[in-house]
């Protein structure tokens, strides 16, 4: 941190602000997809090192991928390293062009846009980065930061951009007299309200924020999702919040996917995922938060432990990707891929013994949409009956105790 | 006196710019089989203050005074061999980052090893055995095959593992552990920690768990440290603390987290402004900038005088850093409702 560096010197003092008292973000229910994914897939080519670059293996990154984020809402998704969640925020920014799969931007594929056809898109996209230490210019005032979106759109005169730029350093709580300031004068946290300003210049409809808090001190943490929450809800910016933190994307996003492998394994509006979560990865991963307050009330929750490391997505294992540490895994899981089946009006899971948290059923939930019997053997006749790669939710689901297909 | 007792510890840094104040007057103590949590934000002298237990700052220009007393010997008094025989020996440190902990060239076999031969006359074979059944114990899968491994070659949380293997190989009966979790990821942190809690029952060693997560805290400490700017702020029982915290930087601190469970109604309360600097830090209570209740202590006491650490008024061995006269009530009143509403209608 900037505080113990003496070359920083003291940190800008920054101007006192109306106090900030804000409980989790709720979902608008009547609003429309800004984005909307489809199968989403990026396979990175291992290759041999020498001359002839052979390619050996793909590592299956982000493998059928689908997902909806509200046009002013957010969607977490939130995973172990490895998973694939930056991956997905990159391939969304178009950092990375897909290997295949649709991205729907406004009612328009961006999937396989050339650089040049991307451009005018750049003003709707940004993201946030993780680390505001390495993801500013050194050597860069923050007004050239902050104003260099504004001079490659040109969309304003030169004479405007300083005021422009003065304007959103106040909006994300900066001094904006300090706008010839280089970063290193600022601390982790100022900086990374810095990041949030040049991302906001160009009024975007999606922000990708991949992990914008996780580098900052606790106390500095919970002002910055303050000022993203405020930032939303003035500027009405879809969110696409990617984080590993499962408390922090419960507090900001009303909609959470779960991501293991390079797939989604869960998804569904908050209360049902924290509460309720059908997935055995979810109730592990959410068995092992530590949690100050259960603790202070008494006693700690069992935790499930998980045995082993994440597989290597070169060659993840067949079927369910995470039955190698799943309790439950049963033959079917290594030959059938489970399917992400809609269990409820905003849940859907991917697990063959989907169920509540001790409760899980002696029979696969998966045999009639899969045509398989319990063992994962294909019955004959039988149809597959699946819609893997909707992004949204249906407004029929399959419920779990009867097994019939019901809807609102 | 209890197996560690640090007594009025002080650690200075004399820099161009002025002294670095990075640890004032800390004290506590802690029994074998007993772990300390010691909380507080990136510059607050958590890890600096620890790191002198080991006697880290011998050999740079560091002011360092005080007592420590490990097992009835001072570590400020002995001379640097004598200090050097019981690093590793008798207190030894678990990084944050294993991999920047661990020499890229040496297998982790042979990083453990080393660990075991400086302190016991050993054949090269003997340690070797002795490092496989560390490195079995700490749960990495086929033990006798990753010794020989790189330290690339593990993941992360077996990197850890190896790390801890590596701080209990000569059981010691301290363990310092900095950030131990803070670069895993949960499901692995929840391992770790569960390792931590077996080995140290099977030991019976003294822990000192350095984090900025109350939760971890809250799972693995019998006491806690609260410490901000280089001074303790709060120190007691966890639960006393958890449960009771007087001191309005703590109270902070709980409520600028979210949570899993609970309300979603909850509120996150960030602590406003940034942590001080330590070669000026304010004069007085050092929050008291911060401070959202600085107005109900009467005159500019948080403002000229540094408050004492004081018994707290919930009783116990708990200690407090506050001019508040009645931080109970207000905490009860004001800060609880916000921050958990849903514990608040059970106490009521």
């Amino acid at each position: 941190m900037s505080e113990m560096d003496p070359a920083a010197g003291t940190p800008v003092a920054e101007p006192e602000q109306a106090e900030h008292h804000h409980g989790a973000s709720l979902r608008d229910p009547d609003a429309a997809p800004v984005l909307s994914v489809e199968n989403l897939r990026m396979y990175f080519p291992v290759r041999t090192s020498g001359i002839i670059r052979r390619t050996v293996g793909h590592v299956q990154a982000v493998d059928g991928v689908s997902f909806q984020v509200p046009s002013g809402g957010s969607l977490g998704l939130v995973g172990e390293s490895g998973c694939g969640k930056s991956t997905t925020g990159r391939l969304i920014t178009r950092l990375l062009r897909p290997t295949g799969g649709r991205i729907d931007f406004d009612g328009r594929d961006i999937a396989q846009l050339s650089q040049r056809e991307l451009l005018p898109l750049r003003r709707e996209i940004q993201m946030i980065f993780q680390d505001p230490a390495t993801s500013l210019n050194p050597r860069h005032t923050v007004g050239a930061i902050v104003g260099a979106p504004l001079q490659i759109h040109k969309v304003l005169p030169k004479d405007k951009i300083i005021p422009r730029v003065q304007e959103l350093l106040e909006i994300v709580g900066l001094n904006p007299e300090h706008y010839n300031r280089y970063p290193h004068e600022f601390s982790g946290g100022q900086r990374q309200r810095i990041g949030i300003a040049r991302a906001l210049t160009l009024q975007p409809k999606l922000l990708v924020a991949d992990e914008p808090v996780s580098a900052l001190d606790v106390s500095i943490q919970a002002q910055v999702i303050n000022l993203l929450q405020d930032v939303q809800r003035e500027f009405g910016i879809g969110f696409l919040f990617i984080a590993h933190d499962l408390a922090v994307v419960r507090h900001f996003c009303p909609e959470v996917a779960v991501m293991y492998l390079g797939k989604i394994v869960e998804i569904a509006d908050r209360e049902t995922l924290y509460n309720r979560p059908h997935h055995p990865y979810t109730q592990a991963l959410l068995s092992a938060v530590p949690d100050v307050k259960q603790a202070a009330i008494g006693g700690r929750r069992e935790r499930i432990r998980l045995e082993g490391d994440v597989p290597s997505p070169i060659l993840p294992p067949s079927g369910c990707r995470f039955r190698t540490r799943c309790s439950l895994a049963r033959e079917i899981c290594a030959k059938v891929e489970p399917p992400l089946l809609q269990i409820g009006p905003r849940h859907k899971v991917a697990c063959h013994f989907a169920g509540e948290l001790g409760q899980a059923p002696q029979e696969p939930v998966t045999m009639g949409v899969c045509g398989v019997d319990a063992n994962g053997a294909p019955v004959p006749g039988a149809t597959p009956d699946i819609q893997l790669n909707d992004p949204g939710f249906s407004e029929r689901w399959m419920d779990l105790r009867t097994g019939q297909t019901t809807g609102a | 006196m209890s197996f560690l007792s640090v007594r009025d510890l002080v650690v200075h840094f004399p820099t161009v710019d002025g002294v670095v104040k990075a640890t004032e007057g800390l004290s506590y103590e802690l029994e074998r089989g007993k772990t300390l949590g010691i909380v507080g934000e990136s510059g607050s002298g958590k890890s600096v203050s620890s790191s002198a237990i080991l006697g880290l700052h011998r050999g740079t220009n560091a002011q360092v005074s005080g007592e420590i007393f490990l097992d009835g010997v001072d570590l400020l008094k002995i001379n640097d061999e004598s200090i050097r025989r019981k690093r590793g020996r008798e207190v030894s440190m678990i990084f944050q980052d294993p991999l920047s902990a661990m020499h890229p060239y040496y297998t982790v076999g042979n990083q453990i090893m080393e660990a075991y031969r400086i302190h016991h006359d050993v054949s090269k074979k003997q340690a070797r055995a002795r490092t496989i059944e560390m490195l079995d114990r700490v749960g990495i899968p086929q033990p006798d095959r990753r010794v020989d491994d790189y330290p690339h070659q593990f993941s992360g949380g077996m990197r850890q593992r190896a790390m801890i293997a590596m701080a209990l190989i000569n059981d010691p009966g301290l363990l310092i552990a900095d950030e131990p979790t803070t670069a895993l990821d949960v499901t692995v942190q929840a391992q770790i920690l569960d390792l931590l809690q077996d080995l140290q029952r099977e030991f019976n060693s003294a822990i000192i768990i350095i984090t900025h997560d109350l939760g971890v805290v809250a799972e693995m400490a019998d006491d806690v440290l609260v410490m901000y700017a280089g001074r303790a702020v709060e120190y007691g029982p966890t639960k006393e603390i958890l449960v009771h915290p007087e001191m309005p930087y703590t109270w902070g601190l709980l409520s600028s987290v979210p949570d899993v469970v609970g309300d979603t109604d909850a509120k996150l309360i960030p602590i406003r402004g940034n942590p001080p600097s330590l070669l000026s830090p304010p004069p007085g209570c050092a929050f008291h900038p911060r401070c959202d209740h600085r107005d109900k202590v009467p005159g500019d006491l948080c403002r000229t005088t540094v408050p004492e650490l004081t018994p707290a008024r919930a009783g116990g061995n708990h200690t407090k850093r506050c001019h508040l006269a009645n931080p109970d009530e207000v905490y009860a009143t004001e800060v609880l409702p916000e921050i958990a509403p849903e514990l608040f209608e059970e106490q009521a």
